[in-house]
């Protein structure tokens, strides 16, 4: 089973930022579906802050979402060949708007990070969650120093501080119950060196009810973002 | 790094090129290639390599053919628009028998075009990738881990034969991530290079890399023997992939992307007891014609299968010689075929069969 209760010690507005490719999206989106469904009652509003890289981004999966009753505010010329690098006039409403439960999915890197600047002295206005989420297994982030290392720029991109790490390790569809294993003492030095509490750890769906993973209260995510490639 | 990492397609080539002994990158950004100019800028400095965003993609191609004529490995990395902006200096590398490595991550065009994933350069790559009567090599991957395979192949093949190499991927590939393995570490003996433009040291005569020829010739002399070395290549360098081929009745034909979905049409189609089969092509140029040589024959019908409007579909009919039915299908301008649109065209033919 999925170890939802997490989710609970998530404020309002939660950010999640890592170094590109390490799942920000993936996790975003499943996040947001698995918000929706533990309280029906709650707005939740998705931001799709990526502007840095037209491929693969929350805004491709407006429909997937929106199905879920989750509302999606993207990059107005999101996945068309005009898209440019401007964010929506619409992202400050979800300042004033005490209603719905927003998560932040931004960018890659400091690179990404920086277009989630502009609003840092809004959200911290608020109480927030800062989700730093990293996977061992991306090359240039496979040790916990070098994915420290990234968090500080993107710390200083964006001006806020982190409050939870996410492990969000694994190796697509060749994971194992021990790609897991072998990356949790990664996850949690890197919450040891930042100080902050390690929120969760995902793994793949697909291994859900393998004995070996069983008692580490994992989250189990869908792959969501993937190639078109398959039927 | 013996471990498995997840990898983008664009990092993956710049890390292969870098293992490949490559130390000189000269490039200019675009959408979808930035991320290997990108971790090229990270990774050059701290292995004593040379990063260089020039001031145009003009200036970076031809910085290339500098450093490749002075020996090094060297390479440049694009996109469509860019790539028709470096084709002058590729010209004058064929033209000079420098070998580098150019990649090309395509996107949509023709003109700026678009910014997601298409395969309408496969004419320009493999027909006229500049002016004059000269051919480069051209590699297809179609998974991340086949980029960090073929990049190294590239470079070697570029040695050995003292041509322009290119990587010929497109914006899926350079995208998304898969997990990569990169092979173990062995002394790199990069081959002498007595040709190179790299100091005489009043140790032997200068070395001069041109490729302007006053007399008519000489420069028909000069390419005449460049052409026995293109069918040397032809002979020995064809590349292809083959799944469900031994029975298949109708054979797709596709490259990178493109193949990826056609691989997942054939096991639908299959399902449905239609023997469909996949050759992939590895390298375009020179094309695999010799795959061709009994499917021509044993299957009942081709099927190219791109994201263009049909380009590397005359290369199969030439394969074919007119003995079997070639039909095309695909999307263009930055759409991806989905599996379900191939089986379409696949129930279709098997319907003419």
């Amino acid at each position: 089973m999925s170890d939802l209760n997490f989710i609970e010690r998530l404020e309002r507005i939660t950010v999640v930022c890592g170094h590109y490719g390490s799942g920000k999206t993936n996790f975003s989106l499943n996040l947001a579906m698995d918000m929706a469904k533990k309280n029906s009652s709650k707005n939740i509003t998705l931001v799709d802050l990526d502007i840095v890289n037209p491929y693969f981004r929350s805004s491709d999966y407006r429909e997937l979402l929106e199905n879920s009753g989750i509302h999606v505010i993207a990059p107005k010329y999101a996945g068309t060949n005009l898209d440019t690098p401007a964010l929506s006039a619409e992202i400050d409403s979800v300042f004033c708007n005490d209603d719905t439960n927003v998560i932040f999915d931004v960018g890659g890197d400091d690179a990404g990070a920086f277009a989630l600047g502009r609003y840092s002295d809004k959200i911290k206005q608020e109480k927030y969650s800062f989700i730093y989420l990293v996977n061992r297994y991306r090359n240039l982030t496979s040790t916990p120093e070098a994915s420290v290392e990234i968090l500080g720029e993107i710390m200083c991109a964006c001006g806020l501080m982190p409050s939870y790490i996410v492990n969000n390790s694994h190796l697509q569809w060749e994971t194992t119950p021990e790609t897991i294993t072998d990356a949790l003492s990664y996850g949690e030095k890197i919450a040891d060196i930042v100080n902050v509490p390690l929120l969760c750890t995902t793994a793949p769906d697909f291994l859900k009810n393998r004995e070996k993973l069983a008692d580490l209260g994992l989250y189990y995510v869908k792959s969501i973002v993937r190639p078109p490639f398959y039927s | 790094m013996e471990e498995k990492f997840l990898m983008k397609g664009n990092e993956a080539l710049a890390e292969a090129a870098i293992q490949a002994g490559c130390r000189h990158f000269f490039g200019y950004p675009i959408t979808p290639q930035t991320e290997l100019a990108a971790y090229m800028a990270k990774k050059m400095p701290k292995v004593g390599g040379t990063y260089l965003q020039a001031e145009s993609e003009l200036a970076a191609a031809n910085m290339v053919l500098g450093a490749a004529g002075a020996g090094v490995r060297a390479m440049t990395s694009s996109s469509s628009p860019g790539i028709s902006l470096k084709s002058e200096a590729i010209s004058y590398m064929a033209g000079s028998d420098i070998p580098a490595l150019i990649v090309n991550v395509q996107r949509g065009g023709p003109g700026l075009g678009g910014i997601q994933p298409s395969q309408s350069d496969y004419w320009q790559a493999t027909r006229a990738t500049g002016h004059g009567d000269f051919q480069i090599l051209v590699f297809a991957p179609a998974s991340v881990q086949e980029m960090v395979d073929l990049v190294g192949l590239a470079f070697d093949k570029g040695d050995e034969y003292r041509m322009p190499a290119m990587i010929l991927a497109d914006g899926m590939l350079g995208q998304m991530m898969e997990p990569v393995k990169f092979p173990e570490k062995s002394e790199q003996h990069l081959p002498d290079k007595p040709w190179a433009c790299c100091g005489h040291q009043n140790k032997r005569k200068h070395n001069v890399l041109n490729s302007l020829f006053l007399s008519p010739s000489e420069l028909e002399n000069l390419i005449i023997e460049r052409y026995k070395r293109y069918d040397i290549i032809k002979e020995k360098e064809q590349r292809w992939d083959e799944y469900m081929l031994d029975d298949s009745d109708i054979v797709l034909v596709a490259y990178g992307a493109s193949a990826r979905v056609s691989h997942t049409a054939v096991d639908m189609a299959r399902e449905q007891g239609i023997k469909a089969g996949l050759l992939r092509p590895i390298t375009l140029w020179p094309y695999p014609n010799k795959a061709f040589e009994k499917l021509k024959d044993t299957a009942k019908a081709f099927i190219s299968v791109e994201m263009s409007m049909g380009q590397m579909v005359d290369d199969v009919r030439l394969a074919v010689e007119c003995r079997k039915p070639v039909y095309f299908t695909g999307r263009t301008g930055g759409k991806i075929p989905n599996p379900n649109e191939v089986l379409k065209k696949i129930t279709e033919v098997e319907g003419t069969l």
